[in-house]
C-alpha cells in the first residue's frame, strides 16, 4: 500500500485555510442569507425566494436592477472594445525588436494600475472640470473648445467616460500579460518565417497571435468578472447614488446602496445579499459560458 | 442560525478582545461621530471644558467620515465594538437604531429637561413615548451672497421671488456667476435647494404635515412651484454645472466668482477661513410682506450606547451636553450649528447671527422629508436627490419631478393610497 501523501495536505492546507474563512464561508453565508428578510428589531426569518422574486418583478427593484445590469454590459464592453485592443497594440510594439526607451513606455503605461482608485477619480475629475480643468484649454488650442461638455455630469456620457477613465487606468494590466505571452513566442520559429520570406504582418496575424490566443481568452475573462465587481472608482467619483439619473449606476452600486443603505436609505442585508447573489450568478453564468464554449476549443501548440 | 461551534470560537474570541481593549482603557469615554470636521474643536475645546467639571474622566472623540459613518457605526454596534456615545442623525437611520435596541432610552436622563419638545421630535418614536438621543443642534438654510460684489453692482438682499431673479439677472450681466450650485454630487439639489426654498410655498410645517396626513399630495400646485422654481435656475448656475461638485462650488463662491451661495449654515465656518466677506439672506417670499418660512433642520443629537463600556461616565458625559455651557461653546465655536436648548444664547457671529434671528419673524420647519417620508421603498430622499438634480439642469420637467415622487411615495405609504 502506498503512504498516504501527507505533503500534499500540507502545502495546500495555508491557502485553502485562508481561502475558506475569507473567501468561501462568507461567499456560502451571502448565499443562505439572501433567503432571509428581517424585521425593524433585527430578526432574520426564512422567506426563501421572496427577495429574488423582488428584485426581479418588482418594478420599484426590477428597474434599477436591468439598468445597473444594462450599464454593468455597457461598462464591460467598453473594456473589452478598447482596453483590451489597446493593450495587444501596445504589448506588441513594445516587443518589437530595437525600439528605444521599450522599458520606460512599460513602466509609465503600467503605473496608474498601481495609483488608488480613489486618486484616480480625483484627478480625472479635475481635469474633466468645467470650472478648473485643462481639458477646455487643451481642446481650445486645437481648435475643438466647442466640443467640449462636463461629459461626467451628462447623462449620455458619464458612464462612457468612467469607463474611459478606468481603460486609461487599467490599460497595463493586458498589456503586461500579452507582453508576457508574446516574450515566450520562441525565436526560432520566428526566425524561420523570417527565413521563409513572411512579412512581420504576416509574422503577427499567423504566428503570434493565434500563440497568444489562450492569454488573450484570459484577459477577457480576469476583465469580465473585474467589471461586473466593479465599483470602486464610480463610488469616489459619483457616489453611491451614481447620477446623473442612475445613468453610472452598475451593479456594485447598486448592491452597496442596497447592502449598506445610502444617505437616508436604511440598508436592508438580506436584499443586499440576494442582489450580491445575483451578481455571483452572473459571473459565474459569464465564466461557465466562456469556459464551455471558448476555453474548450482552443488549441494549445505544445512549443 | 449560525453554526454552533463557529459562534463559540468567534465569541470567545470577541470576548478575549474585549477584555483586552476594556483593560487599556478604563474609564475612557468614546463618541462615535461622523463630524470629521470638528475633530480638532471636541479635542482643543469641548473635551477640555467638560472635564474641567469632571476631572479623571478620559473622552475620546473618534469620527468616521460622513459617507461611511452609518454603514460603520451599524457595523460595530452590531459586532460590540462601537464607542460609547453615537451622534446620532435624525429621525429613521437613529429610530432603526434604537428599535434594534442599540439605543438607550433617555427619558428623565439629566439634561434631557433643558430642551423643548420640538427639539425632541427627530429622536422619538412616533407616539412621541421615548427619546433616545438628547438633541445637539440644528442647521439653518438660506442663501450666502458676496458683499463686495453687491455693493459694487448696488444690489439689495433680495426679499421677493421678482427681487431674487433681477438679482440673478444683474450679476449675470456683470459677468459673475450668480449662483454657486452644480449638480454633481446631488444632495444639495435637494437638501440646500429644494426643501429650503419650498418651505415658502407648502408654509413650513403645514404642508409637511398635510403630506404624512395624507392631505396634500406632491403634484398639488404648492410643491410643484418649488420645483418650478428651481427650473428657471439653470441659466443662472453657470457653465458645466452638472459636473460641479459641492466643492467647486464652495470654491467658486470663496474665490469671490460667484454672487449668491444656496447654503447650509454650517458652512460659515468655512467662508470665515477663506477670509470672505459675506452675508446671508432667507429664501425669497412669493410677495413683499408674506410670512417667510425657514428649514431650520434638527441635525444632531447624541445617544448612549447599550452595551456602553463605560456607561456611567457616558451619562456624566450627556448631562454635561445639556448643559447651558455646551450650548453656547457649541454655537460660537462650532459656527453654523445652532442649538437645540432652552437656554439663552448669544450667537457672537454675524452671519450666524443673522441666520439665527430668522427664527424671530419666520416660521421654522424641518427638512420636507426627514420625518417618516423617507422610511419606504423607494427611499424618497435619494428620489429627491435625483428628481431635484434633472430639474435644476433641465432634463425633467416640474410636474414629472412632482408626479415620480409622488407615486413612489403612494406606493408604501396608506394614508397617501387614498382617493
Amino acid at each position: 500500500m502506498k503512504r498516504m501523501p501527507w505533503h500534499i495536505a500540507v502545502f495546500l492546507a495555508p491557502a485553502v485555510l485562508i481561502y475558506s474563512i475569507f473567501s468561501a464561508l462568507p461567499l456560502l453565508d451571502t448565499l443562505r442569507l439572501g433567503f432571509f428578510t428581517s424585521n425593524d428589531a433585527g430578526h432574520f426569518s426564512f422567506v426563501g425566494l421572496a427577495n429574488y422574486l423582488t428584485i426581479l418583478t418588482d418594478p420599484a427593484w426590477s428597474e434599477s436592477f436591468w439598468n445597473a445590469m444594462w450599464n454593468n454590459c455597457k461598462f464591460f464592453l467598453i473594456h473589452l472594445l478598447i482596453q483590451n485592443p489597446i493593450g495587444l497594440i501596445l504589448a506588441t510594439l513594445l516587443s518589437l525588436k530595437g525600439l528605444k526607451g521599450a522599458r520606460h513606455y512599460r513602466t509609465l503605461i503600467f503605473l496608474p494600475t498601481l495609483l488608488s482608485v480613489v486618486i484616480i477619480g480625483f484627478i480625472w475629475q479635475l481635469i474633466l472640470s468645467p470650472l478648473w480643468g485643462v481639458s477646455e484649454g487643451l481642446m481650445g488650442k486645437v481648435g475643438l473648445a466647442d466640443y467640449f461638455a462636463p461629459w461626467l455630469g451628462e447623462e449620455g456620457s458619464a458612464l462612457i467616460t468612467l469607463a474611459l477613465i478606468s481603460v486609461w487606468q487599467f490599460v497595463g494590466i493586458p498589456m503586461m500579460l500579452i507582453y508576457a505571452a508574446l516574450l515566450a513566442v520562441p525565436e526560432d520559429i520566428i526566425e524561420a518565417a523570417h527565413v521563409e520570406g513572411a512579412s512581420a504582418w504576416r509574422i503577427f496575424w499567423e504566428i503570434k497571435l493565434p500563440l497568444i490566443l489562450p492569454t488573450l481568452g484570459l484577459v477577457t475573462i480576469l476583465t469580465f468578472v473585474g467589471n461586473f465587481n466593479a465599483f470602486d472608482l464610480i463610488y469616489s467619483v459619483k457616489g453611491a447614488i451614481a447620477g446623473p439619473n442612475y445613468s453610472t449606476d452598475i451593479l456594485g452600486t447598486l448592491f452597496y446602496r442596497t447592502f449598506f443603505g445610502y444617505q437616508s436609505q436604511v440598508g436592508s442585508p438580506t436584499m443586499g445579499a440576494a442582489v450580491a447573489t445575483l451578481m455571483f450568478l452572473v459571473i459565474l453564468a459569464g465564466v461557465g459560458t466562456y469556459f464551455y464554449f471558448v476555453q474548450r476549443k482552443l488549441t494549445r501548440y505544445e512549443l | 442560525m449560525q453554526n454552533t461551534k463557529y459562534t463559540a470560537a468567534a465569541r470567545a474570541a470577541l470576548a478575549a478582545t474585549l477584555l483586552a481593549s476594556a483593560a487599556a482603557q478604563a474609564g475612557t469615554v468614546t463618541i462615535e461621530s461622523w463630524r470629521v470636521d470638528d475633530k480638532t474643536l471636541w479635542e482643543d475645546v469641548l473635551i477640555p471644558a467638560f472635564q474641567k467639571k469632571n476631572p479623571g474622566i478620559q473622552v475620546k472623540f473618534a469620527p468616521t467620515a460622513p459617507t461611511e459613518y452609518d454603514s460603520s457605526l451599524t457595523a460595530r454596534l452590531t459586532g460590540g465594538t462601537a464607542g460609547d456615545l453615537i451622534t446620532c442623525r435624525p429621525f429613521d437611520k437613529s429610530l432603526d437604531l434604537f428599535k434594534k435596541g442599540q439605543l438607550e432610552k433617555l427619558d428623565g436622563k439629566a439634561g434631557m429637561e433643558n430642551f423643548p419638545a420640538s427639539a425632541k421630535v427627530a429622536w422619538q418614536t412616533d407616539d412621541g413615548k421615548d427619546t433616545y438621543c438628547m438633541p445637539m443642534a440644528s442647521v439653518i438654510h438660506g442663501f450666502f451672497y458676496n458683499k463686495k460684489i453687491f455693493k459694487d453692482l448696488n444690489l439689495k438682499e433680495p426679499k421677493t421671488q421678482a427681487e431674487f431673479f433681477a438679482t440673478l439677472e444683474a450679476l449675470k450681466k456683470a459677468g459673475k456667476t450668480p449662483l454657486a450650485l452644480g449638480t454633481a454630487d446631488q444632495w444639495e439639489s435637494n437638501q440646500i435647494v429644494f426643501t429650503s426654498i419650498g418651505a415658502n410655498y407648502w408654509k413650513g410645517e403645514e404642508g409637511r404635515k398635510a403630506l404624512i396626513a395624507g392631505k396634500a399630495k406632491f403634484t398639488d400646485p404648492q410643491f410643484v412651484a418649488a420645483w418650478e422654481q428651481m427650473a428657471k435656475w439653470g441659466p443662472y448656475m453657470g457653465k458645466g454645472a452638472s459636473a460641479q461638485t459641492y466643492a467647486d462650488s464652495q470654491n467658486l463662491f470663496a474665490m469671490g466668482k460667484a454672487g449668491i451661495y444656496p447654503a447650509g449654515s454650517w458652512d460659515i465656518a468655512y467662508f470665515n477661513q477663506q477670509g470672505l466677506d459675506f452675508g446671508a439672506f432667507p429664501p425669497p417670499v412669493a410677495k413683499a410682506g408674506d410670512k417667510c418660512q425657514i428649514s431650520d433642520h434638527t441635525d444632531i443629537g447624541m445617544g448612549v450606547n447599550p452595551k456602553a463600556k463605560n456607561k456611567a461616565d457616558a451619562y456624566k458625559f450627556l448631562a454635561w451636553l445639556g448643559s447651558q455651557e455646551f450650548a453656547d461653546l457649541y454655537t460660537n465655536k462650532v459656527t453654523g450649528f445652532f442649538s437645540l436648548s432652552n437656554h439663552l444664547i448669544s450667537v457672537k457671529d454675524p452671519v450666524a447671527k443673522q441666520m439665527i434671528d430668522w427664527r424671530k419673524t419666520c416660521g421654522s420647519t424641518i427638512r420636507l422629508n426627514a420625518q417618516i417620508m423617507n422610511r419606504g421603498e423607494p427611499a424618497m430622499e435619494n428620489e429627491l436627490w435625483n428628481v431635484s438634480s434633472q430639474v435644476l439642469n433641465g432634463k425633467m420637467a416640474p410636474k414629472d419631478a412632482a408626479a415620480k415622487i409622488q407615486t413612489g411615495f403612494a406606493k408604501w405609504y396608506k394614508p397617501q393610497q387614498r382617493k
